[in-house]
């Protein structure tokens, strides 16, 4: 095993320097006993649960970051949904404004047609109105022109007579219906 | 060799040229190597690189037990570190090579030899220290055998008895005349080749690189204080400068040599943890 021990007696190497010397071999058998042990119950199991304590914490924290990220998404689709509602809300609101100011416009066209119907209507009636007391003033007036003028022509005053109003009257009542002519009124007088 | 019953004289820096006198210049060699501190000359001398490799286990240990017994979630500088160093042999070694199905269980083996050989590695060129544990082949050896008893033990397992081991290590498929040799081929390299080039390799780089900084250095020392002419005395300047350059060629290759033998390590338990060869 160790041909080096044979020659070990005096000066080890002597001869041959480079044969393994028993000694060392101890040592180095020794040396590394320790430090293997030491691996072995120290570093490798301290550090595999580093590892494995590192390798928990960056799943956790991917898994936050996955559920963080699903919360995000959830958000986002709720946010649309949102919006589209609102959207649709929009479109709605206008449409019924727009119906709305539609009848709004209609009603008031058949308000003014109204108003403008009984305004005419009132203005009718107010001419005819007037004009039945044209009528009426007029004939008095004429009444009493045609009596001025016949006493004018007459030379005497008619006028007791024509107190008595139903002659012009009944005149008049006769011109209207046409059975008098005017010419013949001239004439006649 | 003057230089082996006085191995204060050990240190790079300190090594005279030539003792006494001052003339010829003594070749730093092998033997330099050799440095017994108490415990007598012979095969039970207790070696500076012995202490030195039980120092690193202290560093080691007391740098990572220390900081992984209050680890957190967000790192400070130093278990940032310790993190960056476990992570790098426990993806790059080991679940990468092994498989993320049987890896865990030797990470304690790949990360203690990774951790060990790279701070022994490096004491080859931290002041004071200067001496790279394992060019003794002694302490390569140790954690050759180690390597090699798990990754046989592993495959004995795996493949249900040692016989089914021995007859895994021939690939399926093969003609029949061609299997005795190729069973020779194989075992030879699972059983003698890889354990030989494992030790080897760590050990042999380790020494040459420490040996031809000694050469340099020294060397350089010597044409600098003995040099007859400015022209010896300006190759001496010359090579001394060269070495630092080397020192930080060292760093790259101590690094790397750690990284092989644990990649290698990793690689022949993968190897043995496979269904098939």
């Amino acid at each position: 095993m160790h041909p080096a021990s044979v020659v070990a007696a005096e000066g080890f190497p002597s001869g041959f320097p480079l044969l393994p010397q028993p000694a060392e071999m101890i040592v180095g058998l020794i040396a590394f006993a320790i430090l293997y042990w030491l691996v072995k119950s120290k570093v490798v199991p301290n550090m595999e649960k580093l590892y494995a304590e590192r390798t928990a914490a960056i799943e956790g924290g991917m898994q936050q970051a996955e559920e963080a990220q699903q919360q995000a998404q959830a958000a986002l689709e709720q946010y649309n949904a949102q919006l589209a509602e609102a959207r649709a809300e929009a479109a709605r609101i206008r449409e019924e404004a727009r119906e709305q100011g539609a009848a709004i416009i209609a009603e008031l066209r058949g308000q003014a047609q109204t108003e403008a119907n009984r305004i005419t209507e009132a203005a009718h009636k107010q001419i005819e109105a007037e004009r039945q007391q044209a009528v009426v003033q007029l004939r008095s007036e004429v009444g009493r022109l045609s009596t001025d003028l016949a006493s004018r022509i007459v030379g005497e005053s008619l006028e007791d007579e024509t107190r008595q109003r139903g002659i012009v009257d009944r005149f008049l009542a006769d011109l209207e219906s046409g059975s008098i002519k005017p010419e013949k009124v001239g004439e006649g007088a | 060799m003057s230089l082996n019953v006085v191995p204060l004289h050990m240190l790079p820096a300190v090594v005279p040229a030539a003792e006494g006198g001052g003339e010829g210049f003594e070749t730093p060699g092998v033997a330099n190597f050799w440095w017994p501190l108490f415990g007598g000359d012979g095969a039970f001398a207790f070696t500076r690189p012995a202490l030195v490799l039980l120092i690193s286990v202290a560093l080691i240990a007391w740098f990572f037990v220390g900081a992984t017994g209050k680890l957190s979630l967000v790192p400070s500088k130093r278990q940032f570190l310790v993190e960056g160093t476990y992570n790098f042999v426990r993806n790059t070694l080991g679940r990468d090579i092994i498989g993320s199905k049987d890896f865990l269980q030797f990470l304690p083996l790949l990360f203690t030899l990774f951790t060990l050989i790279l701070v022994n590695n490096v004491f080859g060129i931290v002041p004071f220290v200067q001496y790279p544990t394992f060019s003794r082949l002694g302490f390569p050896l140790v954690l050759t055998v180690i390597v090699y008893l798990t990754y046989h033990a592993v495959g004995i397992k795996r493949k249900h008895g040692v016989l089914n081991y021995l007859k895994s290590l021939v690939p399926p498929g093969l003609p029949t005349w061609l299997k005795p040799i190729l069973f020779v081929l194989e075992f030879l390299t699972y059983f003698v080749i890889r354990p030989l080039t494992l030790a080897l390799r760590l050990m042999g780089n380790m020494l040459a690189g420490h040996l031809m900084l000694l050469v340099f250095i020294l060397g350089g020392e010597y044409l600098l204080l003995h040099g007859d002419n400015i022209g010896l005395k300006g190759a001496g300047i010359l090579s001394m400068a060269f070495s630092v350059g080397m020192t930080f060629f060292e760093l790259l290759i101590e690094f790397l040599q750690a990284f092989i033998f644990t990649l290698l390590a990793a690689l022949y338990i993968a190897d043995a943890v496979s269904e098939h060869h």
